[in-house]
């Protein structure tokens, strides 16, 4: 994809993961919308995998480690053909196949159960030292939350990672500032993210996390490296995309009251409108 | 027949590490993960001809865990080895969601059961794993009650998917069975008696065979069994011993939730039976020799035959009352 087949990718995750979290009118909307550049980065350009390749292992792996992102990811699937686009108006109801946090034996597509945090990364490993000891070139692409770093098994996976020289392990660092509680630097300052990937051994990229061109060229570079696993820091903004939410101070779990409710409607429908759905 | 307890001659990390190389050599899928212990597990030895698909995690058993469900997703049989405690209680959450929940294929050994870490003491000595694991939906939980039983134990996992977890000690156990034993049904009836039935596990069923002999002595007949698969149980099993009408366990962990509850919790649906658990009750682990320690905590034949004594009268007065 070019930039601009990218950014309308982006919208349209954007505007299906509004409509799916709207339906029910309350879910993780802040972490789900800081994501959505970085996947229709790696879904329009980069995974090699397919609803007809899913369970072949020398696929490309995706594990969402920030698993409470899981409707974005969901948006995603469905526009890539793994899941009807029904299924995204079924978020977290009785019986769903879609439920908050990624679950590989409901959604097609999911490669990795995640949700208790700190543990996606960590499987994410496993599954790239596999594909490394059985002489597959296939990529490992890994999502993980700033707040979910806080986590001390991220860094043991992290270690892991840099000491079996991970080169075909991607992770993504979704430093949108914020965590459940407020913010990152208020909470449990993590302090500078580059600085320690760095440390432990990794290559370690910086960019606008809101750009598809900055993100693509990112991992244009990583897929270059060797021997060294990569990380790419990406400077989000927790909610990115829908103005009112970027706003709020408590974003990572909304239930919509009426205002909101209008308001996000009225920017779900404006990207509607520029991506040509309505 | 008597049993003469006599110790056997294989040790139980050894059966582990040529288990591993046998299948190893033959399934290019089967890889073996360590945290920092493999010099205690003996796997150390196998690490050359193995290569890379033997991974020394480091001190991480979060990272031991959650590597080798990922190993699983990658199409990897992994087994994993660290100490009973850091292979349950430390990652307890690890096991739930990336093994169990996620439905991946992992076969986890935990060393050194109880009272069998002796100088390691409180820290390191579990008598709380069963109790954990068995609230795990789908979980396979065995305890190996020595060589031939671990290797059969063994045996059964490479067969099994979904989540799989070995109690074992890793030293000498004492022999329970012939060479050549054939095990299958996830319990073996070692004495088949009449008035009382002792159900153990591990390290216990050596004593549950000596209590049988001094009860027979003293003229009570005692069916014996050894319930080395934990979960999912045989419930045949438990209707056998259930049919003396009192049962002792007998386990080298706590009371709450390993052997004796299994026994209590199936047999109370399906045919109550007097029962006694012997076993760890509200104590923490300490340091000292496993002989020392078993009697600190009554995990022994004399408490064994004490406690089937006093259910086979506490049965006689029932059916007089009756």
């Amino acid at each position: 994809m070019n930039s601009t087949e990218m950014k309308n990718f982006a919208d349209q995750i954007r505007y299906y993961t509004l409509k799916e979290l709207n339906f029910m009118g309350y879910g993780h909307y802040g972490g789900s919308l800081s994501i959505v550049e970085t996947l229709a980065v790696l879904y329009g350009n980069h995974l090699q995998a397919s609803p007809e390749t899913k369970d072949d292992l020398d696929r490309d792996f995706f594990v969402l480690s920030k698993g409470h992102a899981g409707p974005a990811l969901y948006a995603t699937l469905f526009l890539k053909g793994y899941i009807p686009e029904e299924w995204l108006y079924t978020l977290n109801q009785n019986g769903t196949s879609l439920p908050s946090h990624p679950d590989k034996n409901k959604t097609p597509g999911v490669d990795m159960t995640t949700g208790s945090l700190g543990q996606g990364i960590s499987s994410a490993t496993g599954i790239a030292y596999g594909n490394k000891i059985a002489g597959r070139e296939n990529y490992t692409y890994c999502i993980v939350g700033d707040g979910e770093l806080n986590e001390g098994q991220c860094w043991e996976a992290i270690q892991f990672a840099a000491h079996r020289q991970l080169d075909h392990f991607i992770v993504f660092i979704d430093d949108n500032k914020k965590q459940l509680d407020g913010y990152t630097t208020e909470i449990c300052n993590p302090f500078d993210f580059e600085t320690k990937f760095s440390a432990f051994g990794f290559h370690t990229l910086k960019v606008d996390g809101s750009s598809v061109e900055a993100i693509n060229k990112a991992v244009e570079e990583a897929k270059i490296m060797t021997r060294k696993p990569i990380a790419i820091i990406l400077d989000t903004v927790k909610g990115q995309g829908v103005p009112c939410i970027e706003e709020m101070y408590s974003n990572h779990h909304i239930r919509l009251d009426e205002k909101m409710r209008e308001e996000i409607e009225v920017v779900t429908e404006r990207i509607g409108t520029e991506i040509g759905v309505r | 027949m008597t049993f003469e307890a006599k110790m056997g001659k294989t040790e139980m990390r050894e059966v582990y590490r040529k288990f591993l190389l046998e299948k190893a050599r033959k399934d290019e899928s089967v890889v073996v993960l360590e945290a920092d212990l493999s010099s205690s597990m003996s796997t150390d030895k196998i690490k050359d001809e193995l290569g890379d698909r033997y991974i020394n995690v480091g001190i991480m058993e979060a990272q031991e865990v959650c590597c080798a469900a990922g190993l699983s997703v990658a199409g990897f049989k992994p087994y994993i080895h660290t100490f009973g405690p850091f292979a349950s209680r430390r990652v307890f959450d690890q096991i739930f969601i990336s093994v169990a929940y996620a439905g991946t294929n992992v076969t986890i050994i935990g060393s050194d059961a109880g009272v069998t870490a002796e100088a390691n003491g409180g820290t390191h000595m579990p008598f709380e794993e069963l109790s954990l694991l068995r609230s795990i939906p789908h979980a396979h939980i065995y305890e190996a009650s020595d060589d031939k039983c671990l290797r059969a134990i063994l045996e059964e996992t490479y067969h099994t998917d979904g989540l799989n977890y070995v109690r074992m000690i890793r030293k000498n156990a004492i022999e329970i069975y012939e060479e050549g034993e054939t095990f299958e049904d996830g319990y073996k009836l070692l004495r088949e008696g009449s008035d009382v039935s002792i159900v153990a596990s591990g390290i216990m069923v050596a004593d549950a065979l000596q209590a049988a002999d001094r009860l027979a002595a003293e003229g009570i007949s005692a069916t014996v069994i050894d319930l080395y698969r934990v979960k999912p149980v045989n419930e045949a099993a438990l209707l056998k011993a259930a049919e003396t009408g009192a049962i002792v366990t007998a386990e080298n962990h706590n009371v709450i939730g390993g052997i004796g509850s299994v026994v209590a919790e199936t047999l109370a649906e399906l045919k109550p039976t007097l029962q006694y658990r012997v076993g760890v009750r509200e104590a923490f682990g300490q340091v000292g020799q496993a002989d020392y320690l078993k009697e600190q905590y009554g995990l022994t034949a004399e408490n064994i035959v004490a406690q089937a004594k006093r259910l086979v009268e506490q049965k006689a007065k029932i059916s007089v009352n009756v």
